[in-house]
């Protein structure tokens, strides 16, 4: 797990002049679950292409276990891809998908149709063997197009954007699955998706990129708790970005009121942004609020209310398990642990490469 | 009472149906089992054992195998070609391929007549480099030229489409699971373009069987092929009976091949003529 398996470095790639990777490096780390995450566009889908061996860098290099790849053809990559489609293959029955890869490397029959038992075993599948493509549902060609890339016993697995094309509670499912096929296989995962949830939900490390460039790395923890950006925290979950000034080491003000806070060394009197979680603003009753505000609007959403409250000529927004009438008067709490400090982007270029260093 | 008004719908296709398709061919039935005199006969079905006859069918079964392949063997290659162009508009290809379409039929084999005849433009060239002239006109080597020019692009299109079809990550797929270029073409890429090529072949092979003005124009009377004898019996004998005798052994040809084909194509999805 500490061990440098893969590595991009300094890949820039562009699609008819327009830069989609720019200088990015990024390491993998062995038997790693590693998600690319970011809206449509940012990146992320090439990276894997990169690494699949679909597209080839501009500039700079791939290591694979050591060895440089940056030009090696996909058949010769010790790597299998899951696709975002599926992409199995219509005119062959579940049983020759899943032997596809292992025919091509002259496996004995026996140890083939074993490969066949265990791998649609594992995806839960038993029996499926002489099924054609066509009858199975979305989930289940899904689960054969892992176990036909499983077979080959890569040491990566590439998933691209797998469960987008499947309902919310097969997505959850699946999820788990793949959790458990994880930690049964113990291979490293690279997985796309623009979905911050699955994201949270199954890495044990996150790539939030956003327009080429690597916003951060880090936990799922980290990602959500300490975003490095505003970006960072806007697409990660529901966000309050309000600008603030640093007056000094921890009290800062934000809408005209001072908030007492834990971050230290922005110097005095800086412009910041302030990410506030909806979670964790209290509402209390209107003498015990740092600022007090009016509920304008209350939305049921299962778990929880979502509730805006106007104060200071912001909307805030909050998520609690207490109903608030719309039109009463609330005070609002914040903890100084749960307000998170951010240095203002010098301009909006730098919002997106300002992570490299 | 929606589904009677909406079998209404039908009813000009069916008067179509019957009108032009079945009638004729009951008709065709009763002259081909009658005689002048309008009693029954098995001789003018009998009559393609006629040496003259068998010589016919055979040779325009030699030929019209010949020009699907030739067809099938300029057709595939090229719609790879195409198919890996990359050009966004499809319809486009289509377009410029269909486009000899639009010139009348009996033009353009006219027009081969000018390119192949011994003082057409083939031989003149070919004198010009100091070759002695060949002849090509009223030779079978022509009468495929002009079938293979002819129905070139009902075996391109259908191959094309179905090659147009195969989604690009199916293919990555393949690749990602280790197979290289040449695999990939004999597991991935021909299997599922096969309903093309069998719409093709079906498509190429039936009208070169029964044609008879590409063998007139092009063959010059000296290729004589069953379509010619079938419409020199109704036209110059004016024996209709033969003829329809003779129409009902080619309609078997045809099935048989149409149904093989078919048989053949069961797994291909969607392009296959029926």
């Amino acid at each position: 797990m500490n061990k440098d398996f893969i590595t991009f470095e300094h890949i820039t790639k562009s699609f008819d002049g327009e830069t989609v990777l720019d200088d990015l490096c990024l390491n993998i780390k062995e038997n790693e679950f590693m998600t690319l995450l970011g809206p449509s566009g940012c990146g992320k889908t090439t990276t894997l292409r990169l690494l699949g061996g679909f597209e080839t860098p501009d500039s700079g290099r791939i290591f694979f276990d050591g060895k440089d790849i940056t030009t090696l053809a996909p058949n010769e990559r010790k790597l299998n891809t899951v696709f975002q489609k599926y992409a199995l293959f219509p005119h062959m029955s579940i049983a020759e998908n899943i032997a596809f890869g292992l025919k091509i490397s002259k496996k004995s029959k026996a140890y083939i149709d074993d490969k066949i038992k265990y791998a649609l075993k594992l995806v839960n599948l038993d029996g499926f063997e002489h099924r054609s493509v066509d009858s199975l549902s979305g989930g289940q060609q899904q689960r054969i197009a892992i176990a036909r890339a499983i077979v080959n016993e890569p040491k990566v697995l590439l998933l691209d954007e797998p469960l987008g094309a499947l309902d919310l509670k097969l997505r959850q499912d699946m999820q788990y699955e793949l959790i458990r096929l994880k930690n049964e296989l113990g291979i490293t995962f690279l997985y796309v998706t623009h979905d911050q949830e699955e994201a949270l939900t199954m890495s044990d490390s996150i790539v939030v990129m956003n327009q080429g460039y690597i916003q951060q790395i880090g936990t799922p923890e980290d990602i959500y708790n300490e975003p490095v950006n505003a970006f960072v925290a806007d697409f990660i979950g529901d966000s309050n970005i309000i600008d603030g000034i640093m007056l000094e080491d921890r009290m800062v003000e934000i809408l005209g009121t001072r908030f007492p806070c834990v971050d230290e060394g922005f110097g005095k009197n800086q412009p910041v942004d302030v990410v506030i979680r909806p979670e964790d603003v209290e509402l209390v009753a209107p003498e015990d609020g740092i600022i007090q505000g009016v509920v304008s609007s209350i939305i049921f959403k299962g778990v929880h209310y979502e509730i805006e409250v106007k104060a200071n000529g912001f909307e805030w927004l909050v998520h609690t398990t207490k109903l608030h009438e719309v039109g009463s008067q609330v005070g609002i709490q914040v903890i100084p642990f749960n307000i998170q400090i951010m240095h203002k982007p010098e301009s909006s270029d730098e919002e997106a490469t300002e992570i490299d260093d | 009472m929606i589904k009677q008004s909406r079998q209404l719908l039908a009813g000009p296709y069916i008067v179509w149906i019957i009108g032009f398709i079945i009638l004729p061919v009951l008709m065709i039935l009763y002259y081909a089992f009658t005689d002048a005199a309008g009693a029954f006969t098995f001789s003018n079905v009998a009559a393609i054992a006629e040496p003259i006859h068998l010589k016919s069918l055979l040779l325009a079964l030699k030929l019209g195998i010949l020009s699907t392949l030739i067809c099938l063997v300029l057709s595939y290659p090229l719609a790879m070609i195409l198919n890996g162009l990359h050009i966004q508009k499809h319809s486009f290809i289509v377009f410029i391929f269909v486009l000899p379409m639009w010139m009348n039929f009996m033009l353009r084999i006219l027009a081969w007549q000018m390119l192949l005849s011994n003082n057409g433009i083939i031989n003149t060239f070919l004198q010009s480099l100091g070759f002695s002239g060949i002849n090509l006109m009223n030779t079978q080597t022509a009468v495929v030229f002009g079938m293979v020019y002819d129905y070139l692009p009902f075996m391109l299109l259908p191959i094309y489409n179905s090659l147009v079809r195969i989604r690009k990550d199916i293919i990555e797929a393949a690749k990602d699971l280790g197979a290289n270029n040449v695999t990939v073409f004999f597991k991935i890429i021909f299997p599922l373009t096969l309903s093309g090529v069998i719409s093709g072949i079906v498509m190429v092979f039936v009208p070169a069987l029964t044609s008879f003005v590409i063998s007139d124009l092009l063959g010059g009377g000296k290729v004589l092929l069953i379509g010619n004898v079938i419409e020199q019996s109704f036209m110059q004998g004016m024996d209709w009976h033969l003829g329809s005798g003779l129409s009902l052994v080619l309609m078997v040809f045809v099935l048989v091949s149409m149904a093989f084909m078919n048989g053949k194509g069961k797994d291909g999805e969607g392009t296959a003529v029926w």
